[in-house]
Formats: C-alpha cells, sequence, structure tokens
C-alpha cells in the first residue's frame, strides 16, 4: 500500500510541476490543482497509513491520528478557495491582456503563427 | 476581559470586516470610512494595551476554546509577536486613514480587506501553532490578492497573476513541509517542537531537515529572498500605493517566521539540527541585499525604487536572522519596525508627488513642478535621510546598531563592505530621485492650478508614518532597551517553551 501510495503522490506532484511550467494560464490552474491533491494526499499520509484502528481515543491500544484528517480538512477547503480565485483571476487576465499567456504578452514566434 | 485581551488583535478586525460587509455599511461610503477608521484605531489600542501588558507581567498564552497546549492552538503573547502585531496595527490606522482620502473609492470592498489582511498579520504573528501560520498566512494572501487588483488595469493584472500563483505554490510547499515535521515530530505546536528536535534519532533527523528547510522555501519567497524575491518589484510598484504602503508588513512577516522557526525550533537546542538553515540564510541574504541596492539603482520611478528598497530592507533583517544573537535580534528588531514605516511612508509619498505632477507621474524625469513643493520635499527628505541611514533619524541608529553587532562576528569582512557599498549606492540613488523630482522642472505655469492640494487626512497618514521614525530616535534609549529585552526573551528558549507548554489558562 506504501508503495501505491507514494507513487500516486509522486506522479501527481510530477505532473502539477510539469503543468505548471507550461506559458499558458489555463495548464497552470490545473498543475496547481494537481498539486494540491498530491498535498491533501501527503498530508493524510502523515498520520501513518493504518487498517482498522480505532477511530477515537480510549476504546483500544491503538487509535487512528485525527489531526492529519483535520490538517486535510483545512487544506481541502483553502485550496479550493484558492482555485476558485485563481480560475477567475485567469479569465479576468484573458480579458485584460487579450491573451492567455502567464506574462501577459506572446513571445514574437507564437505572434506570427497567429497571423 | 483583561485575560482575553490576547486574541482581541485578531478577533477585532474580523468583527470590523464583518460588519463592513453588512448592508448599512454596503450602501454608504462614509459609514464604511468611519466605521473602519474607527476600529483601525481601536485595534492599535488595544494591540498597545497588550503590549504594555506583556512587557509588564510576561508572556500571555492564551488558549482557543480552553484547549491548552501541545493539544490545542495557543495564541502566544510574547514581547516579539506583540510588537509586530502593534507595528501593523499602526501602519493599518495610517492606511485607513489614507484611502479614505478617495482611494477606497474604486472598490467598495476596500475597508473590509484592508482588515481581513490585519487579522491575517496579527494571527500569523500571535499563534503558537505552525499550522495555525499556515491558516493565517492563507487569510492575510487572499486579502491581498484582491487589495493587489484594486483599482484594476492591465500592469495589475499581469503582477497579480504571478503573485497569485507563486504564492499558491508556496502554500502547497508549505504543507508538504508541516506534513513532514508533523509525520516525524508528532506535533506542530512550536513550543513543543522545539522540545522534541533535539530527541531526534537516526533518519527522523534528515526528514526533519527535509521538512524545516522546505519551510525554509517558503519563508524565502513570503519574505522575497534573492532567488524568490522576482515578484515582489512589480507587485509592490503596479499595486495602488496605498495598498502597497500595507503590504510593507507582509515582507516582515516571512521575516517573522523565519526568525521564530529557525531560532526556536532549528536554533541553539535543536541539538544534531542547530542552525540548520544559517549558511543558507546569510548566502541569501547578502545577494538580496546586492540585487535590491542594484534594483533601486535602476529603478526609473519612485514607487519601483521603493520597492526595492523593500528588498534591501529583507536583505539586511534576514542577515540578522543568520547572526543568532540577542544583540543582532535586538538590532533588527528596531531595523524592522524602523524600515516598515519608512517604506510605507515612502509608498504614500509616491502617490502624491504622482498626483501633483501630472503627466510625469513619480517617473524620475523633470516634469511640471509639484503643488506643494515645502510639505512634500520635507517629507521626502525626512523619509530619504532614514531610509538611506544617515544622522540624526531612526535610519542612522538601525545601522550604527548592525554595524556594531556584526564587527565581532567572523563575517563581518562579507557583511561590512556590502552593507557600506549598499548604503552609498542607496544616496546616490534617492538624491538622484529628489533631484529629478523636485528641481528639473520644466513649468508650464498654467497647468499646475488644476491639481488639488494633498487632502488632510494623505498628510496625517504620511506624517504619522514618518514620525514614527522620529519617535524611534527620541526615545531611541526606551526603544532599544525594548529591543534588546525582547530578543532576551526569543533567546531564552527554555523559558519561552515552559510558559507555552505549562502556563496555557
Amino acid at each position: 500500500m506504501e508503495l501505491l501510495y507514494a507513487s500516486c503522490v509522486g506522479v501527481l506532484v510530477t505532473c502539477g510541476v510539469f503543468l505548471l511550467l507550461r506559458a499558458r494560464t489555463f495548464p497552470v490552474v490545473l498543475g496547481l490543482t494537481m498539486i494540491s491533491y498530491a498535498v491533501n494526499l501527503f498530508l493524510f499520509s502523515s498520520g501513518r497509513l493504518t487498517i482498522n484502528k480505532a477511530v477515537v481515543l480510549g476504546t483500544g491500544a491503538d487509535y487512528a491520528d485525527p489531526l492529519p484528517q483535520a490538517l486535510v480538512l483545512t487544506a481541502i477547503v483553502i485550496g479550493f478557495a484558492m482555485t476558485a480565485f485563481v480560475v477567475i483571476l485567469s479569465i479576468r487576465g484573458r480579458a485584460d491582456l487579450g491573451n492567455d499567456h502567464v506574462d501577459g504578452t506572446l513571445t514574437r514566434s507564437k505572434r506570427k503563427e497567429r497571423r | 476581559m483583561i485575560q482575553h485581551l490576547a486574541s482581541l488583535p485578531v478577533l477585532l478586525p474580523m468583527l470590523t470586516a464583518i460588519i463592513l460587509l453588512l448592508p448599512p455599511c454596503g450602501k454608504s461610503l462614509f459609514a464604511r470610512r468611519l466605521i473602519s477608521s474607527l476600529m483601525a484605531i481601536l485595534t492599535f489600542a488595544i494591540t498597545v494595551l497588550l503590549l504594555i501588558q506583556v512587557k509588564d507581567n510576561g508572556i500571555v498564552v492564551y488558549a482557543i476554546g480552553n484547549w491548552s497546549a501541545p493539544f490545542g492552538i495557543v495564541l502566544v503573547a510574547d514581547m516579539l509577536s506583540t510588537l509586530l502585531v502593534t507595528l501593523a496595527a499602526f501602519l493599518g490606522v495610517g492606511v485607513v486613514s489614507y484611502s479614505c482620502a478617495g482611494d477606497d473609492e474604486q472598490g467598495s470592498f476596500f475597508h473590509p480587506l484592508v482588515h481581513f489582511l490585519i487579522l491575517g498579520v496579527n494571527g500569523a504573528f500571535l499563534t503558537g501553532d505552525l499550522f495555525n501560520v499556515f491558516v493565517f498566512f492563507e487569510v492575510l494572501l487572499i486579502a491581498s490578492y484582491a487589495l493587489l487588483m484594486h483599482g484594476g488595469g492591465k500592469p495589475k493584472t499581469r503582477a497579480s497573476l504571478h503573485y497569485v500563483i507563486l504564492n499558491l505554490v508556496g502554500s502547497s510547499v508549505f504543507l508538504i513541509g508541516l506534513g513532514i515535521l508533523y509525520g516525524v515530530l508528532g506535533t506542530l505546536n512550536i513550543a513543543d517542537m522545539a522540545n522534541k528536535v533535539p530527541q531526534l534519532t537516526g533518519d527522523d533527523v534528515y526528514l526533519a531537515k527535509a521538512g524545516g528547510l522546505l519551510l525554509l522555501v517558503v519563508f524565502a519567497l513570503k519574505s522575497a529572498l534573492l532567488p524568490l524575491h522576482l515578484w515582489l518589484p512589480n507587485a509592490y510598484a503596479s499595486a495602488t500605493p496605498v495598498v502597497a504602503a500595507l503590504f510593507a508588513i507582509m515582507t516582515k512577516v516571512g521575516v517573522y517566521t523565519t526568525l521564530r522557526v529557525y531560532t526556536v525550533i532549528f536554533g541553539e537546542q535543536a541539538g544534531e539540527l542547530q542552525y540548520m538553515a544559517q549558511s543558507w540564510l546569510w548566502a541569501l541574504a547578502i545577494a538580496t541585499m546586492v540585487i535590491g541596492a542594484i534594483g533601486v539603482l535602476a529603478a526609473q520611478d519612485l514607487r519601483k525604487l521603493t520597492a526595492n528598497l523593500v528588498l534591501v530592507s529583507v536583505g539586511t533583517l534576514v542577515a540578522l536572522v543568520a547572526l543568532q544573537n540577542i544583540n543582532a535580534t535586538a538590532a533588527l528588531l528596531y531595523y524592522l519596525v524602523h524600515s516598515t514605516l519608512v517604506t510605507a511612508a515612502l509608498f504614500l509619498l509616491a502617490d502624491l508627488i504622482a498626483i501633483q505632477r501630472g503627466k510625469a507621474g513619480d517617473r524620475l524625469v523633470g516634469g511640471r513642478a509639484v503643488k506643494q513643493p515645502f510639505l512634500l520635499g520635507a517629507c521626502f527628505i525626512i523619509a530619504g535621510l532614514t531610509v538611506v541611514g544617515m544622522p540624526p533619524l531612526s535610519g542612522f541608529v538601525g545601522k550604527i546598531w548592525i554595524l556594531k553587532t556584526t564587527l565581532n562576528s567572523e563575517q563581518a569582512l562579507i557583511f561590512w563592505p556590502v552593507y557600506l557599498i549598499m548604503s552609498l549606492a542607496l544616496i546616490v540613488a534617492i538624491s538622484r530621485a529628489g533631484t529629478s523630482l523636485f528641481w528639473e522642472n520644466k513649468d508650464k505655469g498654467a497647468e499646475a492650478g488644476d491639481v488639488a492640494n494633498a487632502h488632510p487626512l494623505q498628510i496625517i497618514a504620511l506624517v504619522g508614518l514618518l514620525a514614527g521614525s522620529i519617535l524611534l530616535v527620541v526615545f531611541g534609549d526606551a526603544a532599544t532597551q525594548y529591543a534588546l529585552e525582547t530578543a532576551a526573551q526569543l533567546h531564552d528558549i527554555s523559558g519561552g517553551i515552559n510558559a507555552v507548554l505549562k502556563g496555557g489558562m
């Protein structure tokens, strides 16, 4: 399970970083979302990966750590709000700057292509 | 009441912001301005009260929901955090009063956003829990994203796109760092982490090191240290100046967290991880100072120049964090208060100059003369002398103190030349800016009549911020004494840990 879980996080981060380095805002936003998914999974695993543990303290010798779950919940909520904001900002950028490049200007070759 | 004082710097701005969003304030600009300024002043008064109380009675630990540390989240009001909270609240008063002169008309959510930003800043300063620092970072960041867009326009959209994306990546890295540290240490309470770091053995040491250095990446991004500083000049120079003035405190949040984490958690008593970030911080800080000074020399307008001055101050502050002794930390605190106030004042001044010079704006070229040359010129001279560190103002005291603390360290050979040449560059840049802004006039007499004088509220805000740096000299003895006591309290790590873990009420 550890291997599967770790590679899942790893693949998500890899894809996220790749997309983040693109020049258009849409792939960048997708990359950010992927990275935040990976981060949520990662945070969840910081309480160790266990199965069949008691949820609440005191009902058994072993129990699942509740704190990472609280952390993940917070991270999900914040990540959601931030993604919503960055989507709106990208749309605003597309409208204000006239293109969807993150720098607001297309490189010369791209401009030629368009013509 | 008095035992809840520590929570008020966080609760009051939140309450204010929510009131400001409710219908009666939504309709009337006057009501918004009135409530916003009154509550900003009230927040400042509360923080001063807290400052005095903490100075007299020692650290106040406020357990939220009465869950004591390390299980619940605590607010820790020690001398360092209350000092910075007071500074933030003071800056808030200045910014709110300046904006009441007309900058807040460009968007109806200006006042609530300012208070949300102050809420985030105060929370990040006060909290004793590292995950809570993340949450408050996000609160202040989302307020800052919206404030950066205040007024609208192409340059703002471009700058905030970079700023938002970079900070979102930063937040993810922050969470990964926190996840690693929680996995290794089993706690995120700063005092408890400081307790557990020395007990690490084997592979856990390296994991904790990785986590700690990931946090360094985040803090470097927030405080705009060298490789991660590129967002700052554009964002600050394109923001509405009054917003940029408020942002002057945001890089200081990054510096504060760096100071806290690498002094308390990975500081003197961290066993194998002792001072693990210091060599990184030192090199990056020196490089930031150099880049900042080059940016100041190359700046084409006053706002960009000021934005680069922020970089210079961050470099200086982080270099002092890296030195890790009581004297350096005390000098850091003095310089931090001084540099925040003076850069904020310079942003406001740039706005006034730009308005009165018409088309030439705040670009460093000859143009129309300003309408109030005496007032703005005097403010510029005071701000300029302060920021380059010439006597008799607070910059000079801070500079001498910094040079004195670094004198005996082995790094003086690098620090002194860089710092002194940087100061020279600053003097050149500031005097050039002043010359072209005030003296290179191409008078076209009739045109000058159509601009209004600066609004009294704008002058009050500007003079108030500058008065802060004058007061830092007039009450220099008290200020340095306070800084020394604060630094001593911060470096008394076991005392701090005991206060938090056993003193929760």
